[in-house]
C-alpha cells in the first residue's frame, strides 16, 4: 500500500516577543535579549501584526520583487523617475498650498511674493515645484519615447498605453492651470491665450472657454476655479490613473527589447538542424 | 447537467424554479432588492453630483451687467487719431479687471458703416482678434500692432496682416446728454464688412459659416435689442 502524503503544515506557529528564531520557547530566560534585538523584535511584531490582518506583503512582493526581462537598462527607469517628478510636484504643492492665496485682487501676487523673498526656504520649494513642472513634462515624454520605440505599447499593453496618453495630457493641464497662479503679467496674459485657443473649438469651444473662466472675462473666480483644478481635482485623478498604470505593468509584466530575441527550447533548436 | 443561459427561461419565477416563488410573479424578490438598492445608490450620487455640476457650470449661463462707463467730454476725441482710455471690465479685482479701449470721433469719409446713435464715436477694444493679447496703437503707422504673435490692423480697426480672424472688436458709445460725456457700453464683436454680432472670443472668425460654428456665449454683457 502506497505511503499517504502527509497533510500540509497549514499553521506555523506565531512567535512571540522574547522567543527566539529557532526554540519553542521552553523558558529558559525570557529577559536575555539586548536592546537591539528586542528593537528589532519589536518592529517584527508591528510588521507581522499588520501584515497577518492585510496580507499586505504578497501586494509588495508581487509589486516589487517580481521577473524582468534580460536585456533592460537605464531607458526603462524613466517611468519611475516620471512618477517621482509626480510625487515631488505633490510634496512641494502640498506646502506651497499652505502659503498660496488664490485672491485675484493682489493677494494671490503677494503671497507669491511672501513664499519668494521672505519665507524660510520658500524659494528653494517654490523653484522645486516650478522647474519640477517642466522636468515632469520632459521625463514622461522621454518616457513615452521610449515605449514606442521599443514597441513596448504592443499587445498585451494597449491599455497601459492608452492609460498612459490620459496621464500626458492631465500633466499638460496641470501645467496650463499651475501657470496662472503667480497671477503676474507673463501667467496672466499666456493664461489668456491659453483659454482663447480653447474657444477655437467649434461649437463647444466658447462654452469650454466660458467654464474655464468662469464667465466671459478673467474675473476673480477664474483664478479660484483655476486653483481647484490644479491642486484638486486633477492630482486626485492622477494619482488614480498612476495607480491603474502600476497595476497594469505589474500584472502584464516589463516588455524585453527589442534586440532581445526569445530563447527557444532546447529541442526545437535540434529538430531544426 | 443542461446550460442554464441557453434553456429559454420563463418570466414567471416560479417556472424557474426560484424557492419562494410565487403564482405570477415576474421579479424574485433578490432581483428587486438589487435593483432597488443600485437605483437608490444612483439616486445618493446624482443628489451631489447634480448640483455640484450645476454649480460649477453656472456662470456659462449667467448674462453679466454692464453699465455706461464716462471717458470724458466730446471735445477730448478727434476723426485722425485715437484717444487710450482706461475703462473697467471686470469688477473686483482692481487693475487687473481694468482693460484698455482706443476712441476716436466717427470719421464719415473713412466710416463706411452705417451711422445710428451708438457710433457717433468709434471706440476700440484692445483685444487681439488672433488669441486675446493686447494690442496697441502706432500713431506713426496708424496701425495696431499685437506683440504677441504679429497681428496688424489699420487704422480702423480691419486686419492689415497676421493671424487675426477678424477685426478689433468694438464697444457701443453714446453722448450723455446730461453729463456732456462720452459714454462706452457693451462689447460687440464685427465682421470684416463691420456687421454687428454679439461679443465673441477672440480667435473665433464671423465670416461665412464662422459665426455658426462659434455661437454666441450666453454671459456676454449685451444691449437690450442689439447684438
Amino acid at each position: 500500500m502506497p505511503k499517504l502524503p502527509s497533510p500540509p503544515k497549514i499553521l506555523t506557529p506565531v512567535k512571540r516577543p522574547g522567543e527566539n528564531g529557532n526554540g519553542n520557547g521552553n523558558g529558559n530566560g525570557t529577559g536575555t535579549l539586548t536592546p537591539g534585538q528586542a528593537t528589532v523584535e519589536a518592529g517584527l511584531t508591528v510588521v507581522d501584526w499588520v501584515d497577518e490582518r492585510t496580507s499586505l506583503s504578497g501586494g509588495v512582493r508581487w509589486l516589487l520583487f517580481r521577473k524582468v526581462p534580460r536585456g533592460i537598462n537605464w531607458a526603462y527607469t524613466l517611468g519611475s523617475a516620471t512618477l517621482f517628478a509626480f510625487l515631488s510636484q505633490a510634496v512641494t504643492g502640498v506646502f506651497l498650498a499652505m502659503f498660496y492665496r488664490p485672491d485675484a485682487y493682489g493677494g494671490a501676487y503677494e503671497s507669491i511674493r511672501y513664499i519668494t523673498d521672505d519665507a524660510f526656504l520658500g524659494q528653494l520649494v517654490r523653484a522645486m515645484h516650478k522647474w519640477g513642472a517642466s522636468v515632469m513634462i520632459i521625463l514622461i515624454f522621454l518616457h513615452m519615447a521610449r515605449v514606442f520605440f521599443f514597441g513596448a505599447y504592443k499587445y498585451p499593453r494597449e491599455l497601459t498605453w492608452v492609460i498612459g496618453v490620459v496621464l500626458l495630457i492631465l500633466t499638460l493641464m496641470m501645467g496650463f492651470t499651475g501657470y496662472l497662479l503667480p497671477f503676474d503679467q507673463r501667467s496672466y496674459w499666456a493664461s489668456v491665450v491659453g483659454v482663447n485657443i480653447n474657444s477655437g473649438g467649434p461649437f463647444i469651444g466658447p462654452y469650454l472657454s466660458d467654464f474655464l473662466r468662469a464667465g466671459p472675462q478673467f474675473g476673480a473666480t477664474t483664478l479660484s476655479r483655476f486653483y481647484a483644478i490644479h491642486m484638486l481635482l486633477i492630482p486626485g485623478l492622477i494619482a488614480a490613473l498612476i495607480g491603474a498604470h502600476l497595476y497594469l505593468i505589474t500584472k502584464l509584466g516589463i516588455s524585453a527589447p527589442p534586440w532581445i530575441k526569445a530563447e527557444e527550447e532546447p529541442e526545437l533548436r535540434e529538430s531544426q538542424v | 447537467m443542461q446550460d442554464r443561459h441557453k434553456a429559454a427561461k420563463s418570466k414567471y419565477t416560479s417556472d424557474r424554479q426560484i424557492p419562494g416563488a410565487f403564482e405570477g410573479e415576474t421579479v424574485s424578490r433578490r432581483r428587486f432588492m438589487v435593483l432597488s438598492a443600485n437605483g437608490a445608490g444612483v439616486v445618493a450620487a446624482m443628489a451631489f453630483t447634480l448640483p455640484a455640476l450645476g454649480f460649477a457650470l453656472g456662470p456659462i449661463f449667467s448674462r453679466e451687467p454692464f453699465s455706461w462707463q464716462a471717458v470724458g467730454p466730446p471735445d477730448d476725441f478727434v476723426e485722425t487719431t485715437y484717444a487710450t482710455r482706461v475703462i473697467q471690465e471686470v469688477q473686483g479685482i482692481g487693475e487687473a479687471g481694468n482693460t484698455i479701449a482706443y476712441v476716436r470721433k466717427r470719421n464719415p469719409a473713412i466710416d463706411t458703416e452705417p451711422v445710428d446713435q451708438y457710433n457717433r464715436f468709434v471706440a476700440l477694444s484692445d483685444r487681439c482678434m488672433h488669441l486675446g493679447c493686447p494690442v496697441r496703437f502706432v500713431a506713426a503707422a496708424d496701425r495696431f500692432i499685437c506683440p504677441c504673435h504679429g497681428g496688424v490692423y489699420d487704422f480702423r480697426g480691419m486686419v492689415a496682416g497676421g493671424p487675426p480672424v477678424r477685426p478689433l472688436d468694438r464697444f457701443y458709445t453714446r453722448l450723455n446728454t446730461n453729463t456732456g460725456l462720452v459714454e462706452l457700453g457693451p462689447r460687440y464683436s464685427v465682421n470684416s464688412e463691420l456687421h454687428r454680432f454679439s461679443p465673441r472670443d477672440p480667435g473665433e472668425p464671423l465670416d461665412g459659416i464662422g459665426q455658426y460654428l462659434y455661437p454666441a456665449q450666453f454671459d456676454t454683457s449685451k444691449l437690450p435689442n442689439h447684438p
